[in-house]
């Protein structure tokens, strides 16, 4: 009897095939489950797009716009005086946009554990989008979101090359 | 099936059941050989002799290194070098018993492996060299591809045969590899062998967890832009999506009884804990403060969160009623605390602790408030009770790739995986399969 239990429980611990080849793989479709990419089903008309998204003035490298980055000082969500006129900039053009759709990503250095990263670029993010509450951008045109960690440069060594992973990223939809 | 050595046995037969001598003589070695608690653990001198093949397989000719290599990771054996004694018995009659005390070996297995039919049997012993006794005898089999599982099942009784703890060879564990941009999520055997590829993606994914029945795992991915959690089945691989809210989803943890989980959600705001039932409904607030709440974890009985927050400035671990209400803080010692994990019997929590400039795990005994660095860092991360709370698998960054590894929890043995991949981090151990 011994023996037919440890059968069963041996059985029962390989839940999974013998496949070598993941059970998901999310970079191709795979039916129902990928029909909430919202990214994929945005592919309205841009022609609209170009005129009430005034896409123009956020990709000419000489405007103000086409700059993205915030960059933080180490466990820091405080937004430094230098970015006033960036973050004025974006603000305004979000008020001035009620058709933008805009994404703050927050990012932080590799020290620390995973979780708590997220939650720190999401405090970046939060932050930077406060600044640009105050100048009239409206939450509902805004997504805080953070990648925590997860973008950050693994080989650094030095305090210069942590403080480009501490930023918070925008971007906008349809862009 | 089990079969005993009667001649050893013969005298005691009239007074006792054979079963119940068996668990009185183990029982009494145990008491004799092992000290469990605190640190300096006496570890137990095993001569884990070469199970003999008998249909000649060289690919295959290595159950007895599974099985030393198990029970070396347990912090609980010394496996002994036995490649140079002259006499490498495979049946009880070979034992030469003046070899294993010259070696200082306290126990020994040995055993025979026969291959036939693509199934592999084996019959083999656990005997105490000093007493000269059997401690154990079995014979198990199964199919071929089963062969380390069979070893595993080996380990495990004579693990809890001198220890009285459950082994937790036969379990499972999962980690997130990066190789070459791709991210997977991976199920592999305790050891680290038998690895299976739950989900791949191009982008992020973290935080994995086992359902309590080890049937399903939630994790984080970043595959649309933004954390998000999703329940995967292990048995159709089949997958939900479990929150998708505006801004992040993430950490997150099941309840004991697997109905419902806490996640970590944030709208346009900071991180906030809340409860949501396994299949996305019954969303609420654990708790609502204006710093950050993350990394929820249950106590086993299910009564209280532990949780991370910065809301003392730095991150330290707190706890709540999982009905919520006032929270608590737990850690005091250390610059930051983070990334807390409660053992199987609710004791001790296990963190990572920042001091010096260096992350390490540390073992919080909450009855008496003792901490205890069981890792020396710089980089240690993600620490993971194994299901019998003896061991802790972590994650560790070296140059900037990251490695797992298991400690035992007096800190004595560790040992890193050798998982062929880029980075490796993530680790979890699925629970004891009932």
């Amino acid at each position: 009897m011994k023996k037919s239990l440890l059968l069963a429980s041996l059985l029962s611990l390989f839940l999974i095939g013998c496949s070598s080849t993941p059970i998901v793989d999310v970079s191709k479709p795979a039916g129902p489950s990928a029909s909430n990419d919202l990214s994929s089903s945005s592919d309205l008309s841009s022609f609209s797009d170009e005129t009430d998204l005034d896409l123009a003035s956020l990709r000419d490298p000489n405007n103000i716009l086409s700059k993205r980055s915030i960059y933080f000082d180490y466990d820091k969500d405080v937004v430094k005086a230098e970015y006033k006129d960036l973050i004025a900039a974006h603000a305004k053009y979000v008020a001035s946009h009620p058709k933008a759709k805009m994404t703050l990503t927050g990012n932080t250095d590799d020290r620390g554990s995973r979780e708590y990263n997220v939650s720190l670029g999401q405090k970046r993010s939060v932050s930077v989008k406060k600044s640009m509450n105050i100048l009239g951008a409206q939450d509902a045109q805004i997504e805080t979101v953070s990648f925590g960690e997860e973008r950050a440069d693994t080989n650094c060594k030095d305090s210069g090359c942590y403080g480009k992973d501490r930023r918070v990223d925008i971007s906008y939809e349809k862009e | 099936m089990k079969k005993y050595n009667l001649h050893m046995l013969k005298t005691f037969k009239t007074f006792f059941s054979l079963c119940l001598l068996l668990l009185i003589s183990i029982h009494a070695f145990a008491i004799e050989t092992i000290e469990i608690s605190g640190g300096g653990t006496k570890q137990i001198n095993i001569a884990v002799m070469p199970y003999k093949e008998i249909v000649a397989d060289k690919a295959n000719s290595r159950m007895h290194q599974i099985i030393a290599a198990d029970l070396y990771r347990s912090g609980f054996f010394r496996p002994l070098e036995v490649n140079g004694l002259v006499n490498k018995p495979s049946t009880l009659s070979d034992i030469n018993y003046a070899e294993m005390t010259a070696i200082e070996a306290q126990v020994m297995t040995l055993g025979q492996v026969e291959i036939s039919n693509n199934r592999v049997k084996v019959n083999w012993f656990l005997v105490d060299t000093n007493k000269k006794m059997i401690l154990t005898t079995m014979e198990y089999s199964g199919p071929v591809a089963q062969y380390r599982a069979i070893a595993h099942k080996i380990s495990d009784t004579i693990y809890e045969k001198l220890t009285g703890i459950p082994g937790v060879f036969s379990t499972k564990i999962s980690y997130i590899s990066k190789n070459k941009g791709r991210y997977s999520l991976n199920v592999a055997d305790a050891d680290g062998f038998n690895v299976q590829s739950v989900v791949g993606s191009p982008q992020p994914i973290i935080s994995a967890r086992w359902s309590p029945d080890a049937k399903k795992i939630a994790y984080v991915s970043f595959e649309k832009k933004k954390p998000i959690v999703y329940i995967q089945s292990l048995v159709t691989g089949q997958r939900t999506v479990l929150a998708n809210f505006k801004g992040n989803n993430s950490s997150p943890s099941w309840s004991p009884d697997g109905k419902r989980l806490a996640i970590v959600l944030t709208y346009n705001a900071n991180s906030q804990i809340y409860l949501i039932d396994a299949d996305g409904s019954n969303l609420k607030p654990l708790i609502q403060s204006a710093h950050i709440d993350t990394e929820p974890v249950w106590s086993p009985d299910g009564r209280f969160i532990y949780f991370t927050s910065d809301r003392g400035g730095r991150p330290q671990i707190y706890k709540v009623s999982s009905s919520g209400g006032e929270s608590q803080r737990v850690s005091f010692e250390g610059n930051q605390n983070l990334n807390p994990n409660v053992s199987p019997d609710a004791k001790m929590l296990s963190y990572v602790s920042q001091d010096e400039g260096r992350f390490r795990v540390v073992l919080h005994d909450l009855q008496t408030g003792q901490i205890t660095k069981i890792t020396d860092g710089p980089f240690d991360e993600a620490p993971k009770f194994s299901p019998n709370g003896h061991v802790i698998l972590y994650a560790h960054k070296i140059n900037g790739s990251g490695e797992l590894s298991t400690v035992s929890i007096d800190g004595v043995v560790r040992q890193s995986f050798n998982i062929h991949a880029d980075d490796i981090r993530e680790p979890a151990w699925a629970p004891f399969v009932k």
